[in-house]
């Protein structure tokens, strides 16, 4: 059977309509339909990852409709290596989060089957917003996905929720509102030049002066290091991630956020080249700041769960300098480490989620011990922690050296600076590490269950997934490569032959 | 002296002779059918005069007349396509009208009064707010497709004295009401000086009250400049008041609070679809030439009213002041239409205005629906945790906000894109930018309704949610419905729009 790309997001909308039909007071019947669509997406996805030919560069599983003809707008979907990858990491990343965060609904305003609802219509969201390939279905998409995420924090989250979903969508808005004005501006240039269109690869054709093609850029790339979070813009992250249940930080940290960074390579870089070229070094210098900015933070954090957070602020930055490197190996590093952050970042929050919902408290300092009492979800930390300081063997240590390695061929200093977080890296993992699992057990702690069998079965796809990748990476990066090295040869970019230091 | 007969093209006037027929009799009725049925009578006539009106509206949109009237009245695409939508509206919003909860018994009584007492007591209804709307919806129709200078004037005056009354019959807190309808009238009184005054300096310059007489002094540009800027000024600022815009909306909180809830809809939502309609005609084909005097001074006026409306709704504690606030920033980005100044910025405003008339109507409905054993409750600190009591109601009118706030599957998204590419594509795009920033300032207010809704508990004298009534709920759905399927499928609005947005001279 063939699976289109809008099958594949009719199927979890239909999960979602099946869930409304639902009485409410089944909560378990929802959470198995819940589960049930999601391991039908993820292999629907896997069965369009096999068919998917590596080294065509085209898009692939394109379908084009027309939507609203008289402002040029399609409905037009497609593949690349680099879509693929992502629309894989978010179906897989689903039916992990809906097994791990089995309980989560609990404590919300709203029925369980509200819960699931809203993940199952993010989830297509997602899944749409990774595969558009006119921008104005992009942005509607990226603005629309907003709305489940909102009421995922402000209705199931904890603690100060609906302050952080709020300040989470304004941020948002903020930004794709800045969008919306660069896409108005390609949208009046293209209706000058040839007919009104929001094609990508139209767009990208466009013939602008660099004042106008440096604010549109602006515009884009506001949004997304909004999204991404990039330092300066990243305050939303660290509340949202507090506020929000483990399961929806998975999917807002490891799903959500890679639309920015991958709007960067799939708009700013494809459709501003000239501006790319302006704005790199100062892009490369934020990520740069975000990564050492993030670290420090991180190691400063008393709350597991805005520690986990501000590693991911940290990371992002690894991806951001990784894009803008425009080398093939930081571009290729950079989509792998969006992938491999996905599950390290699920790792960490799921068993985290776990230790607190047992503990009843997310200070690190609560913790102690943990080895001793829960040996498996003390592993399970320490596994996901390793992953997170992308220790060599796990999947990260792959992309995390390629990004490097890509941007010290043109960037070095950026690239000596950054090796800096790994550094620190080691110490914000290795500290909770110790101050949780290691040491004696604090009172409170003696009683603590192990994990679950529902639990193993949810976290152990994850765990298997960083081993395989971090021994293996080849299946994901033939994908990656043939796009990430099209992006680049697109811009006018070659990769610099390295140089050898003379006289030694 | 010869008098000459008028030749009146009476197909192309029938629909708005209809509606005024149909008042007629409304006003008969109010004299000769007894009060038990009245309501009854007057709702199904009202109804039935407005979807004849509608259905002939459809039949003669491929007619175009520049002398319907001795050249007083115009017909074209536009026009068609303005007094369709203002149709359409007030067929949505009579619903509304009609649910009687609203409107106090006995309008001449004092409040408070033995007499008003009696009058609840034998449960009078005034039925005379149907023949009103209508009154009001043929001046409404009229407005966009007057084509000189006193038939504008007429058509103004013949859609403002009905609701003028209709702004004072509120059931609850009827003085509050009262003097909202005073001051609507007072200020209503003032900028319709000012528009004679503008007038009267037109007429000066070009030697003419037709629209195409002056546009040919324009064009000619034989005349005296400085009469037709003071014209274009003081014909502007009458029309400004009409839509709201800044520094002429002080009228428009007061008023839209004051109201019945029923006539703020329908006011917010079919006076805004006339007053545009018929500032679009007058700037795109009159002033059209003299572009360089008006547009200046208009973005100016579109940048001060987003600004000013989006930043004080976020000081309102009540849902109507709110809506009022919010209505003005709305006002702010039709006038980017306005100044477009070109077919796609034509066809975006008559998108918008119908898109935004449509979920106004909807989401005052819904606030008709919140009430406690006192009335309809307007406090927003009293609507926390309406979500979690009443789950449809509230999501509906979140709904709502979503399509003011412009996010995208509603029609409100369609609507600002369009409305702000055209005026990008026209160069304005200091308007553009300042719209889009002040968005994100309105996002803020809808949303904290949002939270207030459904993320904030509620207290102990929260209010309940009354179960609609089946008229209520027409107006809710037919509102619902257009809104969601203009966000999810535009294009055959769009298409229909643009075929047949284009003035005629």
């Amino acid at each position: 059977m063939n699976i289109s790309l809008t099958l594949l997001m009719a199927l979890p909308l239909l999960g979602a309509a099946v869930l409304a039909a639902l009485p409410k007071t089944n909560a378990v019947l929802a959470k198995q339909i819940a589960l049930g669509s999601t391991i039908l997406v993820a292999l629907a996805t896997i069965s369009m990852a096999i068919g998917f030919e590596r080294d065509n560069i085209n898009l692939q599983y394109v379908e084009s409709y027309p939507w609203i003809p008289s402002f040029g707008i399609n409905y037009a979907v497609g593949l690349d290596g680099i879509s693929l990858v992502l629309i894989l990491m978010t179906t897989l990343l689903a039916p992990i989060v809906v097994l791990a965060g089995w309980n989560e609904s609990q404590n919300g305003r709203w029925s369980t089957k509200t819960f699931y609802i809203l993940i199952l219509v993010l989830e297509m969201m997602a899944i749409g917003v990774f595969a558009a390939t006119d921008v104005f279905l992009f942005y509607v998409f990226f603005e629309a996905m907003l709305v489940p995420v909102y009421f995922l924090i402000g209705g199931y989250g904890t603690g100060e929720r609906s302050a952080a979903a709020v300040k989470f969508l304004l941020y948002s808005l903020f930004g794709g509102l800045l969008m919306l004005a660069s896409i108005i501006g390609l949208y009046v240039l293209s209706g000058a030049q040839g007919g009104h269109t929001f094609d990508t690869q139209a767009l990208s054709q466009l013939q602008m002066s660099s004042t106008t093609q440096n604010l549109l850029f602006l515009g884009f790339f506001i949004a997304f290091a909004i999204k991404a979070p990039l330092w300066p813009f990243h305050t939303w992250l660290p509340d949202a991630a507090d506020s929000a249940t483990p399961g929806t930080s998975v999917l807002l940290l490891g799903v959500l956020d890679k639309v920015g960074t991958f709007g960067m390579i799939r708009y700013c870089l494809t459709l501003f080249p000239e501006a790319t070229k302006t704005f790199t070094p100062i892009i490369i210098t934020l990520s740069v700041i975000s990564i050492i900015y993030g670290a420090f933070l991180a190691i400063g954090q008393k709350d597991i769960k805005r520690l986990i957070a501000f590693t991911s602020i940290s990371h992002f930055g690894f991806i951001t300098m990784g894009i803008f490197a425009m080398t093939s190996q930081g571009h290729s590093g950079a989509t792998l480490y969006m992938f491999n952050h996905g599950f390290s970042t699920a790792a960490l929050f799921l068993v985290a989620g776990w230790m607190i919902s047992r503990r009843g408290s997310s200070t690190i300092s609560d913790f102690g011990g943990l080895q001793r009492v829960t040996p498996v979800m003390a592993w399970a930390f320490f596994f996901a922690g390793m992953s997170s300081l992308a220790l060599p063997g796990l999947s990260s240590f792959v992309s995390e050296f390629l990004v490097l390695v890509g941007t010290f061929t043109r960037y070095p200093v950026a690239a000596v600076v950054a090796t800096f977080g790994i550094v620190l890296a080691a110490l914000y993992i290795l500290i909770p590490v110790q101050r949780a699992l290691h040491g004696p057990t604090t009172a409170g702690n003696e009683n603590l269950s192990d994990l679950t069998l529902r639990e193993r079965v949810a976290i152990a796809p994850v765990v298997v997934i960083i081993l395989f990748l971090g021994f293996y990476p080849s299946p994901l990066l033939k994908v990656i490569n043939p796009a990430a090295t099209h992006v680049i040869s697109q811009m006018g970019f070659s990769d610099p032959a390295p140089t050898q230091l003379g006289g030694k | 002296m010869t008098f000459t007969a008028p030749v009146l093209n009476y197909t192309i006037l029938s629909p708005m002779l209809i509606v005024l027929a149909g008042a007629l009799i409304g006003v008969i009725i109010e004299a000769f059918v007894s009060k038990a049925f009245r309501p009854l009578v007057q709702l199904i006539l009202t109804i039935g005069t407005l979807l004849l009106a509608l259905v002939q509206v459809f039949r003669i949109r491929e007619s175009e007349s520049v002398t319907a009237a001795m050249g007083s009245v115009i017909f074209d695409g536009p026009g068609f396509l303005l007094q369709a939508a203002i149709l359409i509206i007030s067929i949505i919003s009579v619903f509304l009208i009609a649910d009687n909860e609203n409107f106090t018994a006995l309008a001449a009584a004092i409040p408070g009064s033995p007499e008003e007492h009696e009058s609840i007591q034998q449960g009078n209804k005034v039925t005379e707010v149907f023949p009103l709307t209508l009154f009001a919806v043929a001046g409404m129709m009229l407005f966009p497709v007057s084509s000189d200078l006193i038939t504008l004037f007429v058509a103004l005056e013949m859609l403002s004295l009905p609701l003028y009354l209709m702004a004072g019959l509120s059931r609850r807190r009827r003085l509050l009401s009262q003097e909202a309808a005073l001051k609507y009238f007072l200020l209503g009184a003032f900028s319709s000086a000012f528009f004679l005054f503008g007038a009267a300096y037109l007429y000066g310059y070009s030697g003419d009250i037709t629209f195409s007489g002056i546009r040919d002094s324009v064009v000619g540009g034989s005349g005296n400049d400085i009469f037709l800027l003071i014209g274009i000024a003081f014909v502007s600022i009458g029309l400004l008041f009409k839509v709201g815009a800044v520094p002429f909306h002080a009228w428009s909180p007061d008023v839209y609070q004051g109201a019945p809830t029923a006539v703020t809809a329908f006011m917010a939502a079919a006076t805004k679809v006339a007053a545009f309609g018929a500032m679009l005609r007058i700037y795109y084909t009159v002033f059209a030439n003299a572009q360089w005097s008006w547009t200046p001074l208009l973005s100016g006026i579109a940048i001060i009213t987003m600004l000013f409306g989006s930043f004080v709704a976020i000081a309102q504690r009540d849902v109507k002041r709110m809506l009022a606030y919010s209505s003005i920033a709305h006002a702010g980005f039709l006038l980017a239409g306005v100044i477009a100044l070109n077919k796609a910025g034509l066809a975006a405003s008559i998108f918008y205005l119908f898109a935004y008339g449509v979920a106004t109507v909807g989401a005052f409905a819904v606030v008709t629906l919140v009430r406690d054993s006192a009335g309809e409750v307007t406090d927003l600190n009293r609507w926390t945790g309406l979500g979690k009591r009443s789950p449809w109601v509230a999501s509906v009118f979140a709904f709502f906000l979503l399509a003011f706030a412009g996010i995208p599957l509603t029609s409100g998204f369609i609507g600002k894109f369009s409305i702000f590419s055209a005026a990008y594509e026209s160069g304005a795009k200091g308007v553009v930018i300042a719209g889009v920033l002040s968005s994100a300032v309105a996002a803020f207010f809808y949303i904290r309704v949002i939270v207030l809704m459904f993320f904030t508990d509620s207290h102990e004298d929260a209010t309940t949610v009354v179960i609609p009534s089946v008229l209520t709920r027409i107006t809710v759905i037919f509102s619902f419905v257009i809104t969601v399927a203009l966000g999810v499928y535009p294009s055959p609005l769009i298409d229909f729009i643009n075929k047949f947005a284009t003035f005629i001279r």
